[in-house]
């Protein structure tokens, strides 16, 4: 994986310095919170409903066991034992005190962590697949230009103050896991016909108040002129977005204004500008230390299909519907991807508490060569397991409540925060997750169910990725109540859509219901096998209506 | 008749305060000032104190007189008072 050069550390602990004395003259007065909030966001530390919070970035997902034993021991010695991965790869503490935040930055500094372009109108940390360079159906590992990306971004002067914040997402594969067309900029890694790699470029993706889903303005672009083709975006964003009104400010509202075809035009035009002068052609050597660093492991030979898993496989049901649903196919023979649910029953989606972090940097090391990774619907992956420890993984998840065999159903629901943290929250998400998940709680009737994306935000923000769940509760106040608009069919994956609203929101109290008696819907109207989402374009919205609302 | 109490968080960590009739921060919504009038000298006060590096960001909320002290009337303002509507997923840990 990526490790931190000499440049990048100097970079670093100069961060944390600046930091610590930026705090100290907050606290002695120097500074007022004016002046003080542009400096404490630069660093990831925000001021929400209850206490000040770390956001600390998971760049493209990837963890070392020891970085995530420092995520624990930070969240246990500066927090209250626990912390919240998000959609977005980053993991945030909730109760940061500001005297503590320059120690906390220090500690992560430590193991090449920190929490820098995780807030602001900045080019955002940049996420991608979380199955990178592991796949079976990966054409090249998008963390190798999501790091170029990264290090292109991070200093760049003309793009730290640009209209609104920026956030680009790579996928390696055919199969989009990283929901790249609701994001600024998506990469697709691709092939032409003549077989080079390259990237489809799709631009103004967004959720929030104005959910539009990314245009694609380049089917290939040859991975040399990357840099150059961003930078081309990036300006003609830079000089046109709107700056004059907050919402309007994203490149998706510039994109949906003058059209992709202009969009294209005014790129290309650019693109030819900036490879005129030449600034940012890729450095070869650059590009091969980076690939060298995300080389594949050294894998130790593993037998393909062992015998012994095979065999449980045969007598314990609940093992053999774990790997069905929790494991996906590896590239490497003998070695299999491994998903650590966040999503039991009734607990929040996406937080884990220290103990349960050490446990899980304890079987990466033990299983998965010391790594991890975090996805972004709030799991975490153990990326390069043998195939015969997969009866070791599954008691040692067990042990710790991360084997609910639930990724991809109903109940591995997507959640942001809501009121319970969020100072910008109309409406609480996580006990409404809580609920859902207690009342899908029998296995036998989730797996019925099968494949069902549900994702819940606490306000029109959408952190919580609702306009993308084939089923989106968004929290709206309705006098002074928590209610919940419904949308259906929604979808961040291949064929991206932006879910429909189907009737008036539903109280607090309602809302379960409502959502069981959509899916009951499902499950008496789809043909055998039919999954979600087709169904629900065959049918269309009535016949769900009319059930969600019926007892209403 | 619509009484009001003035929330901030405390600077130096962050907490949930409210400013209490002796003027000083408590952490607890029943200790906190509650005005029926007067509430834009109150929230002066805060303010100040906000300028003196002890809260940050006060403002008053919609409160009601309970039996041990003020209650917040809005939802967001009883679960920013009361903490989290939820367990938390740590709590007991060391
Ligand atoms: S969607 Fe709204 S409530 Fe949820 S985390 Fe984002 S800003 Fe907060």
């Amino acid at each position: 994986m990526y490790r931190y050069d000499d440049f990048d550390r100097a970079f670093l602990e100069e961060r944390v310095a600046q930091f610590r004395d930026q705090v100290s003259r907050r606290l002695s007065g120097e500074l007022s919170e004016d002046e003080f909030k542009p400096l404490r966001l630069m660093n990831g530390l925000y001021l929400q409903l209850h206490a000040y919070m770390l956001r600390i970035a998971v760049p493209y997902g990837t963890l070392s066991s020891a970085q995530m034993r420092r995520l624990a021991e930070v969240a246990r010695r500066f927090d209250r034992g626990y912390g919240h991965f998000t959609t977005r790869q980053n993991i945030q503490l909730n109760w940061i005190r500001l005297e503590d935040a320059p120690d906390a930055i220090a500690a992560l500094a430590e193991v090449d962590m920190h929490a820098i372009q995780t807030s602001g109108n900045c080019i955002r940390n940049v996420t991608a697949d979380q199955y990178a360079g592991v796949a079976a159906d990966e054409i090249e590992d998008p963390r190798v230009w999501a790091e170029i990306i990264r290090q292109w971004s991070t200093l760049h002067p003309e793009f730290t103050f640009l209209p609104r914040k920026f956030k680009i997402a790579v996928t390696g594969a055919e199969l989009d896991r990283a929901a790249i067309r609701v994001h600024d900029i998506g990469l697709r890694m691709r092939r032409d016909a003549a077989g080079a790699v390259g990237f489809e470029v799709v631009v103004g993706g967004g959720l929030g108040r104005t959910p539009l889903v990314g245009k694609t303005i380049r089917e290939f672009l040859p991975k040399a002129q990357l840099l150059a083709y961003l930078e081309a975006v990036l300006r003609v964003y830079n000089a046109l977005g709107r700056r004059d009104n907050i919402y309007k400010a994203r490149i998706k509202i510039l994109v949906h204004d003058v059209g992709v075809e202009t969009m294209r035009a005014m790129v290309e035009e650019e693109f030819a500008a900036v490879r005129t002068e030449g600034a940012i052609a890729l450095d070869p050597d650059l590009v091969a230390t980076i690939t060298g660093h995300f080389a594949p492991p050294a894998y130790p030979p593993a037998p393909e299909a062992p015998a012994e898993v095979a065999v449980l496989e045969g007598v314990d049901r609940a093992f053999a519907r774990w790997r069905r649903t929790n494991t996906a196919p590896h590239r490497e023979p003998g070695y299999v991807i491994v998903n650590l649910s966040l999503k039991p029953a009734g607990r929040p989606p996406g937080d884990a508490t220290s103990a349960e972090m050490e446990a899980v940097a304890d079987m990466a090391d033990r299983f998965s060569l010391g790594e991890i990774r975090v996805a972004h619907e709030q799991n975490l992956v153990l990326p390069h397991v043998r195939q015969a420890d997969l009866p070791g993984v599954w008691e040692a998840a067990k042990a710790i409540g991360f084997a609910t065999p639930n990724i991809g159903y109903l109940t591995d629901i997507i959640a942001c925060p809501g009121m319970d943290y969020c100072a910008l929250a109309t409406a609480r998400s996580i006990p409404v997750a809580q609920r859902i998940s207690e009342r899908f709680r029998d296995l036998d009737r989730l797996h019925d169910i099968g494949g069902l994306r549900l994702n819940i935000s606490g306000c029109i923000n959408a952190c919580g990725h609702h306009h993308v769940g084939h089923i989106g509760l968004l929290g709206v106040d309705k006098n002074g109540e928590e209610f919940y608009q419904i949308t259906v069919g929604g979808s961040a994956e291949e064929e991206t859509a932006i879910g429909r609203i189907i009737g008036p929101a539903v109280s607090s109290a309602d809302v379960v219901d409502a959502v069981e008696r959509l899916v009951e819907a499902y499950v008496d109207l789809r043909r055998p096998g039919e999954p979600f989402l087709d169904a629900w374009r065959r049918i269309g919205p009535v016949p769900f209506k009319e059930r969600v609302y019926a007892a209403g | 008749m619509t009484l009001q109490a003035v929330t901030a968080n405390r600077l130096a960590d962050g907490a949930v305060v409210f400013r209490t009739p002796a003027g000083a921060w408590s952490t607890d919504v029943a200790a906190a000032a509650a005005v029926a009038t007067g509430e834009a000298e109150l929230l002066k006060a805060a303010e100040a104190d906000a300028a003196r590096q002890i809260v940050v960001g006060p403002y008053l909320i919609a409160v009601a007189a309970g039996a041990a002290g003020p209650v917040p009337t809005v939802h967001r303002e009883r679960i920013r008072a009361y903490g989290p509507s939820i367990g938390l997923p740590g709590a007991g840990e060391g």
